[in-house]
């Protein structure tokens, strides 16, 4: 069924918009969640009541950013149907499992000790009270690896076959969805930019009172908890960073591709730490590809695959082809595309008709095909190509200010550990400044998974514009604006009353 | 097990679940009687704090509602989601703004105001409950959709499930989920709040919404029995139509008249120990009640080769538990992750157990530095 391009567009940007919205709140409930955890788990073992001064104040923030949260979250699962039936029906089989192991596991657990957390303070005993923190900790971040699970298996789809009668994917092998290496750093990598956000979260406000020179010593005690934090996680995230690089390089070369501006394909290909992208540049000419650029000379060789020496595909390779690299141009592709979904429909027709001896053989032609009858739905080779500018900027902002996040947090566990940091006031502004580019690179992050990942709503199998329900364009129109208007409306109370929470600070509590 | 099993298991599951959420429906009921039932500041604040404890429960019994359906009926997900879109999008718009009004009603600088909050909890516990009723009204009553060949669907109607409110089942059906979970609420707080004034209004509560919920449970029961339904042939899978279908079923499965008569009784039982007997534990006679008759509900649809979700556009379209679920091998996966369910419910209740072991007083909220 095919949908037209206004209905595939608002339902793309719907989801896009209520994801990123979705994403301002998680990254930071994953890992406070953990922060307030070893706060607690200071104070019941050292019984100084600062620590629980500390520890329920990042609490009652994490309250109200946990709200939002989950407000932002209910429309994430229910959109799969409302906006992306066809992919609900077509994949349904796989990735439903995962949604509902993430309710029962992980909403549960979250939301039952998230009130023990809250409430519990003086109805259940301290120990009991520590582990409902830890295991409101626990949740959100189980949540986070089936969703995400859910998620690596839509850049790499595994551990099923596509059943030509009820013509949708099926689950064949649930460890392989489990274990997927795709799904796998991405849980993690994704997981540890939450706890670098938050750390940076800690931080920034610390330092604000620091600068305002009030509550220093709940800011002193606070960074450091967040700065050791941060930092391990940082060095976590780069190295799963690194990691999830590898894996798109191995199962999404064109993502790879447009990450770094790279049309031509080359052995020792470098990494262009920063450049300017050539406007009027198209894919197959001749032109130059940045207008400036500062170039590292082999690193993408050795992210992509480990080895300084190995050939990284290119845009134009990967869309016209390269024997000599045994890739196989996108028009071949589309053309046994093509072959497989007219085989599959002869194949229902005879089935119909009761003519088993052409259904089978219809069906042999559709599998020998079926590998690439994603492609199949395809308009023009050049469909294959995400947007390379919108994918560049994005990957190089979140790798650029990731590289800042690090050498942040080294300097401000240097001089919180030497009890300088209240008269550096430079350090304060930093950590202060630095606070929003914790959602910068959150943000674009997921702009350079997903963007990346177009035209594929399922990598090679499922194009977008197959995915989305059978309704009216205006319908998802009128529902875009409704939730830009509601979200908005929440984000700017939530933020105000963030705002004044720490400018009540930590004694008003 | 072989596949109508575990399809018939999930349905069970998929209806538990389903009734679970209904009877945590007490607290958009209490969110409606804030103002009925709270005349002071103080007694609203104790309300929305009770409540409060327990909100995100229904919640995410909503979401694991959608969650299981999705991974055991990806059809009817596909289906009834993308098809009765603004009737779907319109209940979640009614649960969005009850997630962050709990929170944010007593903040310091909430920006819209006090009463504000309130009336997104007014709404999330009428209009949001009233549309859940409806959604689930049309299971009965069907909906307009067309099913192809390759199982992708659209639906016909440009109303888009806007239309559902036109039929009198439906509206009923969502009616009475608003005056069950009122009744409920009234029951909830009568169990769990040591506040006099507050208790001496329940009485009068309860009794009007039980009567208003009496009154349209016979009418959907009766309705459900005798009008027409769908029936498919588990050989062909074509679909046909038969009179008082569901009185049928009810008669091939004597075993859910029984279950239903022990949940009327149960249900009827505890309205009738608080309203006489002022007894603080009907909650949990009631709450038997709810669970076991909307399981009965549930289960009435699925079993017994019914259609669970008729379509009025086209018959042979209409959606069985045996044409609408997942592949043998994921219901297989996820009959063996069911086995958390237990595990789940148990932890949810030890934890209501010793975060309940004492009513709620107002001092108490005064005393606590985090409250709503
Ligand atoms: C604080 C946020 C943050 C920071 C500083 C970084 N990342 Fe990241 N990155 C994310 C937050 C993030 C994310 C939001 O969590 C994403 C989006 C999807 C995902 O899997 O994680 C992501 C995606 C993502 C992807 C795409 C994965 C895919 O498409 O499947 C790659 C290759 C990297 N990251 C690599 C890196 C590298 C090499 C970094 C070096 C510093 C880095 N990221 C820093
Ligand atoms: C499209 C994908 C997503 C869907 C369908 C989804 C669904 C949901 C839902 C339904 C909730 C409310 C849960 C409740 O009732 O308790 C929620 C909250 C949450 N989600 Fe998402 N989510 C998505 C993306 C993500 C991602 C990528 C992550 C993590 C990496 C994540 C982590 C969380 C967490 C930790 C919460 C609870 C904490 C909070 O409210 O901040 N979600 N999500
Ligand atoms: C919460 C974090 C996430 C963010 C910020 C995010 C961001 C985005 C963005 C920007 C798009 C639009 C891409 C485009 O159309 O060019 C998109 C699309 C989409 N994403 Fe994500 N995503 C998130 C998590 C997920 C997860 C966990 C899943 C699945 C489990 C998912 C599934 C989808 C789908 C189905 C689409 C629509 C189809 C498409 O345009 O490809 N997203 N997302």
């Amino acid at each position: 069924m095919e949908h037209t391009a206004l209905l595939v567009d608002w339902s793309r940007a719907q989801f896009a918009l209520t994801a990123l919205y979705h994403w301002l709140f998680v990254p930071l409930t994953l890992g406070l969640t953990f922060i307030v955890a070893i706060m607690e788990t200071i104070y019941v073992k050292t019984g100084d009541e600062k620590w629980k001064t500390i520890t329920r104040y990042w609490m009652g923030l994490l309250a109200i950013n946990f709200a939002i949260g989950l407000a932002t979250g209910i429309i994430m699962e229910f959109q799969f149907g409302t906006n992306w039936s066809n992919y609900s029906w077509i994949v349904g089989d796989i990735f439903g499992a995962p949604l509902a192991i993430e309710g029962l596991m992980a909403f549960f657990m979250e939301s039952t000790f998230f009130a023990v957390m809250f409430f519990g303070w003086n109805k259940v005993s301290k120990k009991m009270h520590l582990t409902s923190t830890w295991l409101v900790a626990i949740g959100s971040n189980l949540s986070a690896l089936w969703i995400l699970l859910a998620n690596g298996w839509m850049q790499h789809p595994v551990g099923m076959q596509f059943n030509p009668d009820t013509a949708r994917n099926e689950m064949h092998n649930f460890w392989e969805i489990l274990f997927n290496p795709n799904g796998v750093s991405k849980f993690l990598h994704t997981v540890s930019s939450g706890y670098v956000l938050a750390s940076l979260f800690v931080i920034g406000i610390s330092a604000w009172y620091l600068l305002k020179k009030r509550d220093t010593e709940f800011a002193r005690r606070s960074i450091i908890v967040a700065s050791s934090f941060g930092l391990l996680a940082s060095m976590y995230l780069i190295t799963t960073g690194d990691q999830s690089a590898h894996q798109v390089a191995l199962s999404q070369p064109m993502k790879l591709a447009s990450m770094e501006g790279l049309y031509k394909g080359k052995d020792k290909a470098g990494i262009v730490a920063f450049g300017l992208l050539n406007n009027s540049k198209e894919i197959g000419d001749k032109k130059e590809t940045f207008d400036f650029k500062v170039e590292i000379p082999d690193a993408l060789s050795f992210l992509a695959y480990h080895n300084t020496n190995s050939f990284v595909a290119g845009i134009d390779d990967l869309v016209y082809g390269n024997p000599k690299h045994n890739i196989m141009s996108v028009r071949e592709k589309m053309k046994m595309g093509k072959v497989a979904v007219t085989a599959l429909g002869e194949y229902k027709t005879y089935k119909k008709e009761h003519d088993k001896v052409h259904a089978q053989e219809a069906l042999k032609t559709f599998q020998a095909n079926e590998k690439y009858m994603g492609y199949g739905y395809l308009k023009k080779p050049t469909d294959a190509v995400p947007s390379v500018a919108l994918v560049f900027y994005s990957f190089h902002t979140m790798v650029g200010l990731g590289s800042w996040f690090l050498i942040l947090f080294i300097i401000t566990l240097y001089y919180s550990m030497r009890n300088k940091l209240h008269t550096k006031r430079w350090i304060q502004y930093l950590a202060l400044f630095t606070l929003p580019f914790g959602w910068v690179a959150q943000e674009t992050g997921w702009i350079t998974a997903e963007a990346g990942r177009q035209p594929w709503a399922i990598q090679g199998l499922l194009p977008v514009g197959m995915a989305t329900s059978n309704v009216a364009a205006t319908s998802v129109i009128i529902t875009f604006g409704l939730f830009a208007i509601l979200f908005t409306s929440l984000l700017i109370a939530e933020v105000r009353i963030m705002l004044k929470q720490i400018k009540t600070g930590p004694e008003g509590h | 097990m072989n596949l109508l099993t575990l399809q018939e298991y999930w349905w069970f599951l998929v209806s538990v679940i389903g009734a679970l959420f209904v009877f945590m429906m007490f607290v958009q009921g209490g969110q409606t009687l804030l103002y009925r039932l709270g005349h002071t500041e103080d007694e609203r604040d104790l309300i929305i704090n009770s409540l409060g404890r327990k909100w995100e429960i229904t919640f995410t019994m909503l979401v694991m509602f959608g969650g299981a359906l999705f991974a055991a009926f990806p059809l009817f997900y596909a289906v009834s989601f993308g098809g009765a879109y603004f009737v779907w999008m319109a209940i979640l718009f009614c649960f969005i703004i009850q997630a962050v009004a709990y929170e944010y009603r007593k903040k310091a600088a909430n920006f819209y105001g006090e009463k504000f909050y309130e009336t997104l909890l007014y709404i999330n516990g009428s209009l949001g409950i009233f549309l859940v009723g409806v959604a689930v009204g049309t299971l009965f009553t069907g909906g307009n959709f067309v099913v192809n060949s390759s199982h992708l669907s659209h639906w016909t109607m440009q109303s888009y499930g806007l239309e559902a409110l036109l039929n009198p089942f439906n509206v009923a059906f969502g009616l009475m989920l608003v005056f069950l979970s009122r009744m409920q609420a009234g029951l909830y707080f009568l169990n769990s709040l040591d506040a006099p004034a507050i208790i001496d209004r329940i009485k009068k509560v309860v009794t009007v919404n039980f009567i208003m919920f009496l009154i349209l449970f016979l009418f959907v029961v009766g309705m459900i029995l005798f009008q027409k339904g769908l029936v498919y042939n588990p050989l062909t899978g074509i679909v046909s139509v038969k009179s008082m279908k569901f009185l049928h079923s009810f008669l091939d499965m004597p075993i859910l008249i029984v279950f239903l008569v022990v949940g009327v009784v149960s249900l009827l039982w505890g309205v009738f120990i608080a309203l006489v007997k002022s007894n603080d534990k009907a909650i949990w006679f009631t709450g038997f009640g709810v669970i076991v008759t909307v399981t009965v509900v549930f289960l009435i649809l699925g079993l017994d080769n019914s259609v669970y979700y008729p379509s009025l556009a086209d018959m042979q379209s209409s959606l069985t538990i045996a044409n609408s679920s997942g592949s043998h091998y994921t219901l297989s996966v996820m009959a063996l992750v069911s086995v958390l369910v237990p595990v789940v419910a148990g932890y949810i209740f030890f934890v209501w157990r010793s975060m309940d072991r004492t009513k709620l007083t107002i001092d108490e909220i005064k005393s606590d530095s985090h409250h709503y």
